[in-house]
């Protein structure tokens, strides 16, 4: 009686600990889409389609700061060519981004882009990327890659400034790499 | 379930290999709380010597000492073995020396369980402090290894590291099933749930805690090892993955591990305090009803620890809230321990002192966490010496000045011989001024800008360091006194009665001290009375 007990109990408590082991794995894919609804980790979204100005009177103004990073083993010279950009909600804007190959090989790279504060993110709506695509640069090229985006009216009203960041990673040419897919 | 496996051993053999074959091979709840017991009170020594390491390279600005990678070491696994291999096991070995003679069972549930959760321990514990004679060193990203410093920028004695708490989690969650278990189902007739001591209910809580978030932690390292060489991209930016989630996963897991290491210090608090007032202790049910909340609200305060990693202002906004809301159950049980000794008939012997030093000290980390939860208060102490004030309070006189009240409180019914109060009362006393000399100027540090796991520091910190550092090396001699004081009672003194103190209530307390290698094994009748009553003392 006792024993039979001890038994049941003891598979439940097994049971649990296996759950919420699982569950550790099962909070990837909750972050992932909890991240989307809330733009918490400042992911943005992918390639979006421009409806034209919705709002061209208002008057608000928010301060962009381009940022742009090497990621570790990344042989590349990357900059952004305006570090600041004032835009009005709506109202599309093209900025450019500055690459060149420093390596003396042919190197690819694929940029992550990343966006603070988070919520920002929902807002920035990009309708060109270079980071939608890898890009590859043969020794000592270089190239402009630009980004065509528009910042919608909801943007939170506290947020005056918000900075889009790339980061460049070497794209790894062993087959069955994931990489990122914005 | 009395069948012992050390009955079976033949007693003829060579005293070593029966020696070995006993402590290897026991069975009894008593013997292994024995051994989790000498495990952590030897590992705290280890964490201790490294402590005395930073320390010692703190004293004074500038590199003396060690290099700064050898520096990150001695943090990292300070906290690790103080976290994993001092607080968690020594509360299990409370555990399993007293919840069975507390709720009046002949053992643990699973004796065979308890054997082998033991022996797991000492084996991840030489693999985590192996990496020290690595090549490369030993782990040196901080006992949160945050990713990518982990992953992409750990050691190669990383993975020594993964498979340890690997190791030490399936320790903790096999304890704490048998925990459970025997709660369940060897509780005496009569012991009803709400007539548990307080201590017990303290651990099944924690239990259930460290059945829910232990496999997390699990989880969060096998991603990262699946990083470090499976390919896989969890917390790697460049795969698509996200270093922010290691820390929701890993804070996920980290905040009820903190409560973990206190809950079962609340239950010694609420069993010592009563003795020695002699008066039942106040609002028990609020105490369990307190304890269960604090548990609770452990699950959703995780974000507290991130709030510089730029969360949205409600995520902000809820995570402060809901921490701030701990400070109620925890103000429900330190005030009931203050309306416990109000009226009574107070002594203070050293558990009494021990178990009063836990309380205040630890209300004066609770202050400074609520400090700390404070969203725009928090992006100025974050990452500065003063959350290590704020934890070392709640840890040091909180989760360790508990366990040595327990130790007081129960080495006579363990050993049969009284501790040498005189000398208790020394090590009460300059352990409470160590403790206070070593932490509470980090508090002034934290606030003046000190940054926290680095190496040197401007010459402006020097004066709160060196006091910090002087205090810190007669916080380890006061602990080498106490090592001297419990050996000496283990080896003789003099004889405690069944009853050891005056005012102590419970079944422990009936068996005759020291404790026979088995007890209950007819469960005691209770006839329907409350256990803290005298009625059931008779034997």
């Amino acid at each position: 009686m006792i024993r039979s007990r001890k038994l049941k109990h003891t598979a439940l408590l097994v049971l649990l600990a296996v759950g919420m082991f699982g569950f550790a794995f099962a909070l990837v894919p909750l972050y992932t889409v909890f991240c989307e609804l809330t733009g918490l980790n400042g992911r943005t979204a992918g390639q979006e389609s421009y409806a034209g100005p919705v709002v061209a009177a208002s008057d608000r103004q928010i301060t962009i700061q381009f940022l742009a990073h090497v990621g570790n083993g990344m042989p590349w010279e990357f900059r952004p060519t305006e570090h600041r950009l004032q835009v009005r909600p709506g109202e599309m804007h093209t900025t450019m981004f500055y690459a060149r190959n420093r390596a003396t090989r042919t190197v690819a790279g694929q940029a992550v882009p990343s966006v603070t504060p988070g919520q920002a993110a929902l807002h920035l709506h990009k309708i060109e990327c270079f980071c939608f695509t890898q890009q590859e640069l043969d020794a000592g090229e270089e190239m402009e890659m630009p980004v065509a985006f528009y910042v919608d009216e909801d943007l939170p009203k506290e947020i005056r400034t918000f900075s889009l960041s790339y980061t460049l990673f070497p794209v790894d040419s062993t087959p069955g790499t994931k990489v990122a897919d914005n | 379930m009395s069948a012992h496996a050390e009955d079976a051993i033949p007693r003829q053999r060579h005293p070593l290999i029966s020696f070995a074959a006993r402590w290897l091979l026991t069975t009894n709840h008593k013997e292994i709380g024995t051994l989790y017991l000498c495990l952590s009170f030897t590992l705290f020594f280890i964490a201790g010597a490294l402590a005395m390491g930073v320390r010692a390279e703190l004293f004074a600005p500038g590199l003396q000492l060690v290099s700064p990678n050898f520096y990150n070491q001695l943090v990292t696994l300070h906290g690790l073995v103080m976290v994993f291999g001092a607080v968690m096991p020594a509360f299990v070995g409370l555990a399993n020396w007293m919840i069975p003679m507390m709720i009046g069972a002949p053992d643990m549930a699973l004796p065979r369980l308890n054997n082998f959760s033991f022996w797991i321990l000492p084996f991840a514990f030489t693999l985590l402090l192996s990496s020290l004679f690595m090549e490369g060193g030993a782990p040196n990203f901080g006992w949160t290894f945050y990713a990518p410093l982990s992953t992409t920028y750990g050691p190669p004695s990383t993975d020594y590291f993964i498979l340890g708490v690997h190791m030490m989690g399936v320790s903790s969650v096999l304890g704490a099933i048998n925990i459970i278990v025997t709660i369940f189902n060897l509780r005496a007739p009569g012991m009803t749930l709400m007539k548990m001591p307080l201590f017990v209910w303290t651990w099944l809580i924690t239990a259930f805690m460290l059945i829910m978030v232990m496999p997390v932690l699990a989880g969060v390292v096998t991603m990262m090892l699946t990083d470090r060489h499976f390919g896989t991209s969890f917390f790697q930016a460049a795969g698509g993955g996200d270093p922010v989630m290691f820390q929701h996963i890993f804070w996920f897991f980290g905040h009820p591990e903190v409560y973990i290491m206190i809950l079962p210090g609340f239950g010694i608090a609420s069993q010592i305090i009563p003795t020695f007032a002699r008066k039942k202790l106040f609002g028990y049910k609020s105490m369990v009803i307190a304890t269960s909340s604090i548990a609770f609200l452990s699950f959703i305060v995780w974000g507290h620890h991130m709030f510089t990693t730029g969360m949205p202002l409600v995520a902000q906004l809820f995570f402060m809230y809901a921490t701030m809301l701990i400070a109620v159950p925890t103000g429900v049980k330190v005030f009931n321990w203050v309306s416990t000794m109000w009226r009574g008939s107070l002594t203070f012997e050293t558990p009494m002192l021990f178990a009063l030093g836990f309380v205040i000290m630890f209300t004066i980390g609770g202050f400074s966490g609520l400090m700390l939860a404070l969203v725009p208060a928090d992006f100025q102490y974050h990452d500065t010496f003063f959350v290590v004030a704020h934890f070392h309070y709640v840890l040091y006189p909180g989760a360790i000045f508990s366990t040595m009240a327990a130790v007081y409180y129960w080495l006579p019914k363990w050993t049969g011989h009284m501790y040498d109060e005189r000398l208790g009362k020394i090590h009460f006393w300059t352990a409470s001024i160590a403790v206070n000399l070593t932490f509470f100027p980090m508090h002034f540090s934290g606030l003046a800008g000190m940054p926290r796991r680095i190496v040197d520091y401007p010459v402006q910190f020097t004066d709160f360091n060196m006091v910090s550092s002087i205090g810190a090396g007669l916080l380890g001699l006061t602990q080498v006194l106490f090592l001297y004081i419990v050996v000496k009672t283990i080896r003789g003194g003099e004889p405690a009665t069944d009853r050891v103190w005056e005012g102590a209530e419970g079944l422990e307390w009936t068996v005759p001290s020291p404790a026979p290698h088995h007890t209950f094994q007819t469960p005691p009748d209770l006839h329907g009375d409350l256990v803290t009553e005298t009625s059931v003392r008779a034997e």
